[in-house]
């Protein structure tokens, strides 16, 4: 059995007396302990969602949450509030995107780590604070007993991200989902996080679920891959096949969007065309038909399946052919 | 050449500098306060004020509450003298003296005025932080109580909340102004709680499964209170207007021998306006310079800490 098993998660947004929008349409996909799982996927496919439902984390009303998400045999979804509560932060670790604006600016950084492991732990507050120092030093900080003492506003962009990693780590989580960890850091930063949470997971064997639109951090942490477009996942592959021989035109797209430094001079980037607000609803076809090179008459007739294709999953009529996408691919 | 870009470079440094500096807000807020004159004024007031009132009894070269001179002089209807060797302001009706009686009467309207406003933020405050962090129905029910509150006129309301003691004393007057100013806190508290519920650091602070109620006290709260503090200022000028106007009404303790300003104001300008008027000018002025160092105060900490006039 899985740490984590996500069994077909809906999530409706709707508003009364409107028309429901999926913005997560019966996903499903496992984490196995000391797994690192990416989402990948532009603004919109649904991958902040998704972590968002499996922490419980959406707002109350607006919203319908269907499928299962069982943790360790036991279905999150149906916890009470209070037993989720006391989950979160001790099972089940989260990171978010900005370090600045998820750091109370009010209060100084070691109480935010004291907190919790007075929370979930039952530590006595010193016996926290020297823990809080060890979690601060572990993940790089230096003089970490200084910067217990300090607001966030004193701290750089990579430490406020180093110290919101220890802070989802203090309890020793078994699953840690970071969404875009990354994204607001620059990129001399955002490797040294990367290689951070790279070190933290395998040390401490915690699973982790990578969230982002960066194939270059898929391409660096990530065991496995789920490539999500408009709340569905299209293509799952191991990392390396995924990224030496895309099938779904969409993930080949991705990757022949980014730039490469063994491309040659004057050679042009390919976009993706249009936008996501060209997507068809799935039960009209596949909501990228409008946009993909490859559609062919049957993708604007149903939505294709996610069948298994080499390992792993793909949801296609057309796929790249795996020549095409070898020769691109290592262009 | 030089000069132009030396001028370019200026600003360029100023920003750099800025965002060096790593100052706190407080610290920010309180340096621009102090580079603004109408802050200064409102702050000197505001100093000299509460000084005042905390030495009032040594500054005061009469006993305010004897009737020295009642029967040194000629006293009565129509008849109140006017300035005399040690009476720079002369004597009321009762041959007190009245610089004495303003001196001391300070300490009312400071007492009166602080406390009232103590009182409107807890109660604003308790309803503010229930109806944020509650939302649904507590907050309906919670709002809707502070709008009846919030449609009746302030003094009216102040006045009728007054009405309601049978037997008026010093406290009639603190509770019917704090009462008034309670909705103001409770809708600012309440407007700031909500828009911290959606921040992404409460969002953080449950994912860590944080309790309830330390996410509120905690995280919510402690980022919310800074305009409940700036609206506080400017609740004390109101609250001592508010104060001195039911006294004036006659609303307030009836004891006479109490020196206060609205009392004094309204005993003044109902017994013996036309002989001397200058007996209700000097409470009046002593209560406006007031009020307004109150108000300078606030609307500077308003502007200082409002993050749109960052400079």
């Amino acid at each position: 059995m899985a740490l984590l098993e996500v069994r077909d998660l809906r999530v409706v947004f709707q508003r009364r007396g409107e028309q429901g929008f999926a913005a997560v349409d019966g996903v499903s996909f496992d984490v196995e302990p000391g797994q690192t799982v990416g989402l990948v996927g532009e603004s919109g496919c649904g991958k902040s969602v998704t972590s968002l439902a499996i922490m419980r984390l959406l707002a109350k009303r607006g919203n319908k949450v269907s499928g299962s998400v069982s943790f360790e045999g036991s279905d999150l979804l149906k916890l009470s509030d209070r037993e989720m509560r006391d989950r979160r932060g001790r099972d089940l670790g989260m990171v978010f995107q900005d370090p600045l604006s998820s750091l109370n600016p009010v209060i100084p950084i070691g109480l935010q780590i004291t907190e919790v492991l007075e929370r979930h732990r039952d530590m006595p507050r010193k016996k926290a604070r020297i823990e809080a120092t060890e979690l601060l030093d572990k993940v790089g900080i230096p003089d970490p007993s200084r910067r217990l003492t300090e607001y966030p506003h004193q701290l750089s962009g990579g430490m406020r991200q180093r110290a919101l990693i220890a802070i989802a780590l203090a309890c020793r989580p078994r699953l840690l989902i970071a969404d875009e960890p990354t994204t607001a850091l620059d990129v001399t930063i955002q490797a040294q996080i990367l290689a951070l949470l790279k070190d933290l997971v395998q040390d401490t064997g915690t699973a982790l679920i990578m969230i982002t639109h960066d194939l270059g951090v898929v391409a660096g942490l990530c065991d496995e891959v789920n490539v999500l477009y408009g709340g569905k996942i299209v293509e799952r592959q191991e990392r390396h096949s995924l990224f030496a021989e895309p099938r779904h035109p969409y993930t080949h797209g991705l990757l022949a969007s980014i730039p490469r430094l063994d491309a040659g001079r004057g050679e042009k980037l390919v976009p993706i065309r249009g936008s996501v607000s060209d997507n068809i609803p799935w039960e009209d076809g596949c909501a990228f038909a409008p946009r993909c090179p490859n559609a062919v008459a049957a993708c604007r007739e149903s939505a294709p399946e996610l069948v298994p294709e080499r390992g792993g999953l793909l949801r296609c009529y057309n796929p790249v052919l795996p020549v095409v996408a070898a020769r691109e691919g290592t262009r | 050449m030089n000069t132009l870009l030396n001028k370019k470079k200026e600003p360029i440094d100023k920003l750099a500098g800025a965002s060096a500096g790593g100052r706190s807000l407080a610290a920010e807020a309180i340096r621009r306060m102090a580079r603004s004159p109408v802050a200064i004024v409102g702050a000197v007031i505001t100093a000299l004020f509460v000084l005042l009132a905390i030495f009032a009894p040594l500054l005061a070269p009469k006993d305010p509450f004897a009737r020295t001179m009642q029967d040194k002089v000629e006293l009565g209807r129509g008849i109140i003298p006017g300035p005399m060797p040690g009476y720079p302001l002369g004597v009321d009706d009762f041959g007190r003296d009245f610089l004495s009686r303003l001196l001391v009467g300070a300490q009312q309207t400071l007492l009166v005025g602080v406390v009232a406003t103590l009182i409107g933020v807890a109660i604003g405050m308790i309803i503010g932080v229930l109806a944020g962090a509650f939302g649904g129905w507590v907050d309906t029910v919670l709002m809707r109580f502070v709008d009846v509150l919030l449609s009746v006129p302030s003094l009216l309301l102040a006045i009728s909340v007054a009405a309601l003691f049978a037997n008026p004393n010093q406290w009639t007057v603190i509770i019917a102004v704090s009462i008034v100013s309670v909705p103001i806190f409770a809708r600012l508290l309440r407007g700031a709680m909500l828009a911290q519920r959606d921040a992404d650091h409460v969002l953080a602070a449950t994912s860590l499964g944080v309790k309830r109620h330390t996410v509120v006290l905690r995280h919510m709260l402690p980022n919310s209170v800074g305009p409940v503090i700036v609206q506080a200022t400017l609740t004390l000028a109101t609250s001592i207007i508010e104060a001195a106007a039911l006294s004036f009404l006659g609303l307030g303790d009836p004891d006479p021998s109490r020196a206060e300003w609205g009392l004094m104001l309204g005993n003044a300008a109902q017994h013996f306006l036309d002989i001397r008027p200058e007996l209700a000018y000097y409470p009046a002025i002593a209560i406006i310079i007031v009020a307004l160092g109150f108000t300078l105060l606030g609307e500077s900490m308003r502007e200082a800490l409002d993050p749109k006039n960052r400079r």
